[in-house]
């Protein structure tokens, strides 16, 4: 039946060619588990992915409930959390999900610079990497304040006036970032602005630039 | 026969594969849906009656009063008021929803003046009985919906949902 359906389609719209240039390719040996064991180190930029979907699934939902407002912030988050069906493991889904991330790429990054991966032609692709990295900082740090609890707050208290020590432009960036002269009802929904618009549609677009250059110059050889 | 049971390895690692995926897929993705579909699965909050008048402040003709009660939206609790039109049918309290059945404007008691024993809605004229008929060639097509209503020691106490009377 689903075969049927699949034909059906594929003879009007050719979607075969579509998902086995995606999808069907060769795993090199040296970097398929099941010759060397070793070899799980390539797993690392994969799982990054793995949880950066689930991060993206579960904010979507989060999405549902939450209020960027300083006077409803905390009490949507406590409410999903507390009261909806499976909150408290959506959220935590996107909680410990965040520093899955961080994890990941960490261990990612490590494999490709001790496996020399970085190496001409793929320069371009560590820069683009090291952006990534950059934007799921960024991530993590908006994200922070979201729930507008203490912890929230103070952390991008601290983070900010890191921020204003930049030399020359540090307090013209605090200004930008809190959307003001203090941390208030202005930076919570512009953390928001960033952390659900910005920075997911920067972190896609790379990803597609991260990707497209592994197929086009193949995974770097064996040590 | 026998040919047929015979699955490639090729077919068992899509089978298990696919297997496996779908399990961790979903997996994932249930406590999701489950979280944004909760709304259909709450239990409908009980329907608690609220006092609002007395019984011996009525008269046959309809007066207006307030029905306020809280309505828990989640992380917020709304105070809602509705106006409601009370009146004694005999021995017998009636509560009327003041919201007119065409468009939803807020009717008023007596206020034409060629008809002062209707109710009237400025809005587009139309008009009820006192009993909550719509007059017939006026623009509402149903009568006014009626409260739940239960009489509890000389007090009238209302549900907070009009239901239509037909």
């Amino acid at each position: 039946m689903l075969q049927r359906i699949y034909d059906w389609i594929d003879d009007r719209v050719d979607v075969t060619p579509l998902w086995r240039d995606v999808a069907d390719h060769e795993v090199p040996e040296h970097v398929n588990p099941g010759h060397h064991f070793s070899a799980f180190v390539y797993c690392f930029g994969g799982l990054t992915f793995f949880t950066v979907v689930i991060q993206i699934l579960s904010g979507m939902f989060l999405t549902m409930y939450y209020v960027p407002d300083i006077v409803n912030a905390h009490a949507s988050v406590e409410y999903l959390q507390s009261d909806v069906a499976y909150g408290m493991i959506v959220r935590g889904m996107h909680h410990w999900g965040a520093s899955v991330v961080i994890v990941m790429v960490f261990l990612h990054t490590l494999r490709v610079f001790f496996t020399g991966s970085y190496k001409k032609p793929r320069e371009i692709n560590w820069v683009v990497g090291v952006l990534l990295f950059f934007i799921i900082l960024g991530l993590g740090f908006t994200g922070y304040l979201l729930p507008w609890d203490m912890k929230a707050y103070f952390a991008t208290q601290v983070g900010l006036e890191i921020a204003e020590t930049v030399p020359v432009i540090g307090e013209l960036l605090y200004t930008l970032l809190a959307g003001g002269e203090f941390i208030g009802a202005q930076t919570l929904t512009r953390f928001f602005a960033i952390h659900v618009f910005f920075l997911p549609g920067a972190l896609l677009a790379l990803v597609a630039v991260h990707f497209i250059m592994i197929r086009r110059q193949g995974i770097s050889g064996p040590l | 026969m026998e040919k047929n049971h015979n699955v490639s390895r090729r077919q068992f690692l899509t089978y298990t594969l696919t297997g496996v995926g779908g399990f961790m897929a979903a997996g994932v993705v249930m406590p999701m849906v489950r979280f944004a579909v909760d709304p259909l699965l709450q239990a409908d909050a009980a329907d608690d009656m609220v006092d609002v008048a007395a019984v011996d402040e009525l008269t046959e003709v309809p007066q207006a009063y307030d029905l306020e009660y809280e309505q828990d939206q989640g992380w917020h609790i709304e105070q809602v008021s509705e106006t409601v039109w009370l009146f004694l049918e005999g021995d017998e309290v009636v509560a009327l929803s003041s919201v007119c059945t065409h468009l939803g404007c807020t009717v008023n008691w007596g206020t034409d003046p060629d008809n002062p024993e209707q109710f009237f809605c400025p809005c587009h004229l139309g008009r009820f009985e006192r009993d909550g008929n719509n007059v017939p060639g006026t623009p509402p097509t149903e009568p006014l919906h009626r409260y739940p209503l239960e009489v509890r020691d000389g007090r009238v106490f209302l549900g907070t949902n009009a239901q239509p009377q037909i």
